[in-house]
């Protein structure tokens, strides 16, 4: 049984993923196929929510590192928020707030997309 | 006074890393370190384990990993033991993160987040298998 789940929401032309639980190399395949339903629907303004993310490893922040850059050149971002502080302590120990936008809350989020969300 | 040992031995698949995780967590909160400490540990075995399993037994699933936690006075050292493929140190190089976003790599970051977590990691291999010994001193 995953410990892990990831709910979709839109809001606009962003596509929200509320991700759940704990993400690592057993899970993270949950999170790829997630970032590959966006693409595929052509939703390239992918926003994460982490408020209920209780745990990342490596092999969650490199599904991460693996899709940034086709859903740039699909002229989007993935950009991530409200993470728990022991969470983001992960992103920053690996330098990820240097490749990503990574936000306080969804809204501020939100209004970093250069899009309407409405 | 021996130090307080415990050893948990899990089959090789991803599928039991949280159970690993649950274990580290137990024992290190048991012996008094903070809850951010606990993360740091629970983090780096998770790590190690995941390197295991990927790369030492190449995603074979019933392979032996056995995770040893001994609590001492000053410090905890956690040792994990496997008989797979043997960690090439010499080849190994740090992580850079720019590069792996524009070459779409996603692996490759496990041993430098245990050295970073950790205060000392290191790797033999005797007797048939494989160690990493990982030592987080109290502050």
């Amino acid at each position: 049984m995953s410990n892990f789940s990831v709910g979709f929401r839109s809001q606009g032309s962003i596509q929200i993923l509320d991700l759940h639980g704990e993400l690592d190399a057993h899970t993270a395949a949950e999170l790829e196929a997630a970032i590959q339903k966006c693409q595929k629907d052509n939703r390239f303004h992918i926003l994460v929510n982490g408020a209920n993310l209780m745990y990342i490893s490596s092999a969650g922040l490199g599904v991460f590192m693996a899709y940034i850059e086709e859903v740039r050149e699909g002229g989007g971002d993935i950009k991530i928020a409200a993470l728990q502080p022991k969470v983001y302590n992960v992103f920053d120990l690996l330098g990820f707030p240097m490749l990503f936008d990574i936000l306080e809350d969804e809204a501020a989020a939100v209004s970093k997309f250069d899009v309407s969300a409405n | 006074m021996a130090a307080p040992s415990y050893t948990l031995t899990i089959p090789s698949s991803t599928r039991f890393l949280e159970d690993v995780r649950e274990f580290v967590s137990m024992h290190a909160e048991e012996a008094g370190f903070s809850d951010q400490i606990v993360e740091q540990l629970k983090m780096a075995v998770d790590e190690a384990c995941t390197n295991v399993i990927e790369h030492a037994y190449q995603g074979q699933s019933e392979q032996p990993i056995e995770i040893a936690i001994t609590i001492h006075s000053d410090k905890l050292t956690i040792r994990i033991r496997d008989k797979g493929r043997q960690f090439d140190q010499k080849a190994y190089r740090e992580p850079d993160l720019v590069e792996y976003a524009k070459t779409r790599k996603s692996g490759g970051f496990g041993v430098h987040i245990m050295r970073k977590l950790m205060d000392e990691v290191a790797w033999r291999t005797s007797g048939g298998y494989n160690e990493c010994r990982m030592i987080k001193y109290r502050t």
